[in-house]
């Protein structure tokens, strides 16, 4: 229901998150928040995520990017937070730089491909080309690449602590702001 | 297998997509094609994402790879670890650990399996279970779960808290830690983490236990629904230990028929490219495995709490025995192959999980200090492989003279699912939506019995297994003529 209607419940922040090119390990981070979740429900409510059953986005407040951009899919459900959301925050390795999966920037796309599945020895039907897969792209993508980014938490995950403050400042209306060791990458 | 995998005429057909798929770990989406009269007939579970971890994992270093493959998931990145720095033990030179890293190496297994079984079971699809297959889509997660039962959803959070501290004291880090390196761990457990963790290792063995209660009950509220949802037969495979009872970090490979009737048994896992073989399908960046003796239409397999449960003697710690004794008990005795089953048996697992570690805890020698092996000469080849959450995790390994990696292949646990969850989701289109009006209702069914098998579709999408071919020539009397090797 609309978090701004005239019943007496506090005003709850809408908070959507989605992985793109990720392992899900800056999600596993969220939750490793752990029993605060709950504090969490209490001033922010959850639009599309992994964790929820929503699979389109309303118009939310925050939203928490993990994972680079690896196929055409990955750039239109960034395109649809990002028009969604007022502030998008890019979470992770992986969505600041491309993080591990851009491990395969300096290859050709197709060449990885063939090698994978083109095998004459093997059964089956080559590299998979259905309609219904997503076109991957030549490279791995760095989010800021695809659309403008508001914030950038780093850590390959940020740990549940650092993501815990950062968002806490962001939905309290503070400039976000993290302690030297909670912001590295190993 | 069903015959709902291919349409004959696609194009004269109606396509429902759930995009994404939610709920699970990773990217996933399911296609249905329907006539005019919601008659279905084509049912795909694609894995969308492809990233060619094994291709670039290629000319690295060897030490290297069991940091770096944790980032194929985030969800189980212990897995990954440990499967790659068993293998690397073996390419570094290393003889058998000692007992203290061993025994630390299983203590961070047995943190991942409660922190990873209680994620699955509360955060992910407990929402179904017991919240109801068609309630409100706004409430159908974890915090509707901590509104209508706040206690149960208290203690999945601290179970899954626990078992990811457990995680922490031993490599650093919650998750993609460093801990394990080729020959041993890098850093004993001290006295005061060891018993920081041992104060609350009694509260979440009992926790577990009511967990597997809350499972059994739900079972027991409707028993015809519960077994034959997304039901399809089909054969197991697993890791047991040399007494045939179930290990998670070590052991030969056994697989059974739909019927419990022995495939093979207590194989030595570094033989796989001979046990099993994979198929591509164009719809799928996930392969489809199978036991090679059977072909593809009969090999097809499923891996993970299910076929653990049900392959093994028994389990090597006795409440989750006593446990394992009352699921099979439910089944008559003979196998149970209903999708639903998947969570009565992964809480029976957190169960067992939680008392090996619990054990390990009050192990003098888990605050021991000796942690590397000796060191022999170098291999040019490693396989490792361990029962993660989701089932049989395989990392296969060759590393050249300057230590950088030749080959890479992964199999992982979900891929070894990959037929099992298109067969469960199938019968699920055939049990619930055929011939009727779709509604979200009736789709999240569909979502349920993938759930249900607790896929980590992030695993799959970067892991995609190259399996070496390997061709043998024998002559009339079986001995061989020449071999053959394409990799």
């Amino acid at each position: 229901m609309n978090p701004t209607g005239p019943s007496k419940t506090p005003v709850k922040v809408r908070l959507a998150t989605t992985s793109l090119a990720g392992c899900f390990g800056c999600h596993m981070s969220l939750l490793d928040i752990d029993e605060r979740l709950f504090e969490l429900a209490e001033i922010a409510e959850f639009d599309r995520t992994p964790l929820t059953d929503i699979k389109h986005c309303s118009p939310c407040d925050i939203a928490l990017i993990e994972g680079g951009v690896c196929n055409a899919e990955n750039v239109y459900v960034l395109r649809e937070l990002r028009a969604k959301a007022k502030i998008l925050v890019a979470v992770g390795a992986c969505a600041i730089n491309g993080g591990l999966p851009a491990m395969r920037n300096h290859l050709a796309i197709d060449d990885i491909l063939r090698k994978v599945y083109d095998d004459p020895e093997r059964e089956g039907t080559g590299v998979p080309n259905d309609p219904e897969l997503p076109l991957p792209l030549d490279k791995v993508y760095p989010i800021n690449e695809v659309v403008r980014v508001d914030y950038f938490l780093p850590g390959c995950p940020p740990s549940g602590d650092a993501i815990w403050k950062y968002l806490t400042d962001l939905i309290l209306g503070r400039m976000p702001r993290l302690e030297p060791l909670a912001m590295h990458y190993d | 297998m069903t015959s709902l995998e291919t349409a004959q005429e696609p194009q004269t057909l109606r396509r429902i997509a759930i995009e994404p798929v939610t709920r699970v770990e990773g990217h996933g989406k399911v296609t249905i094609l329907l006539d005019e009269n919601n008659r279905i007939h084509q049912v795909r579970l694609h894995i969308v994402e492809f990233r060619g971890f094994e291709a670039f994992i290629e000319g690295r270093p060897y030490w290297e790879i069991p940091v770096t493959v944790q980032r194929l998931c985030g969800i189980c990145p212990v897995s990954h670890h440990l499967a790659a720095a068993k293998a690397m033990d073996i390419i570094a030179g290393y003889g058998p650990l000692t007992p203290t890293a061993e025994k630390l190496r299983r203590l961070l297994h047995y943190g991942q399996i409660v922190q990873s079984h209680a994620l699955h079971f509360f955060h992910l699809a407990s929402p179904d279970l017991l919240l109801g297959f068609e309630s409100e889509v706004a409430k159908r997660n974890i915090i509707g779960v901590a509104a209508a039962f706040p206690d149960l959803a208290k203690q999945g959070v601290l179970t899954r808290k626990y078992g990811q501290e457990v995680i922490r004291h031993i490599v650093g880090k919650r998750i993609h830690g460093t801990g394990c390196i080729p020959g041993g761990m890098n850093k004993a457990l001290t006295a005061a983490e060891r018993d920081l963790l041992r104060g609350e290792s009694e509260r979440i063995v009992a926790w577990s236990r009511e967990a597997v209660g809350l499972a059994r009950r739900l079972h027991e509220t409707q028993p015809e629904f519960y077994s034959r949802f997304g039901e399809s037969r089909a054969n197991m495979m697993g890791l047991v230990n040399a007494d045939g009872a179930l290990d998670f970090y070590h052991g030969g490979l056994r697989a059974n028929d739909a019927d419990g009737a022995t495939i093979f048994d207590h194989v030595d896992y570094s033989t796989y490219p001979k046990l099993l073989r994979e198929e591509t399908k164009p719809w799928s960046y996930m392969k489809f495995p199978h036991i090679r003796s059977l072909g593809a239409e009969k090999g097809w397999y499923r891996v993970g709490p299910l076929a653990r449960v049900q392959i093994a003697d028994h389990l090597p710690s006795p409440q989750a025995e006593e446990e394992r004794k009352t699921f099979r008990a439910a089944g008559g005795g003979k196998p149970v192959h209903g999708a639903l089953f998947y969570h009565w048996a992964r809480l029976i697992e957190m169960l067992c999980a939680a008392e090996l570690l619990r054990d390990l805890l009050a192990d003098p020698d888990i605050v021991g200090t000796d942690l590397m092996a000796d060191k022999g000469p170098r291999r040019e080849e490693g396989i490792g492989v361990i029962e993660a959450p989701r089932g049989t995790l395989i990392h296969h390994y060759r590393v050249d003279e300057d230590d950088l990696v030749t080959f890479c292949n992964l199999i992982v646990s979900t891929t070894n699912n990959n037929q099992a969850m298109n067969e469960a989701i199938r019968v699920v289109a055939g049990q619930f939506l055929d011939g009727r009006q779709v509604t979200e209702g009736l789709l999240n069914h569909i979502e349920v019995a993938i759930r249900a098998y607790d896929p980590c579709l992030s695993c799959a999408t970067h892991a995609l297994g190259e399996m070496p071919l390997e061709v043998e020539l024998v002559d009339a009397d079986g001995a061989l003529v020449s071999r053959g090797r394409k990799d």
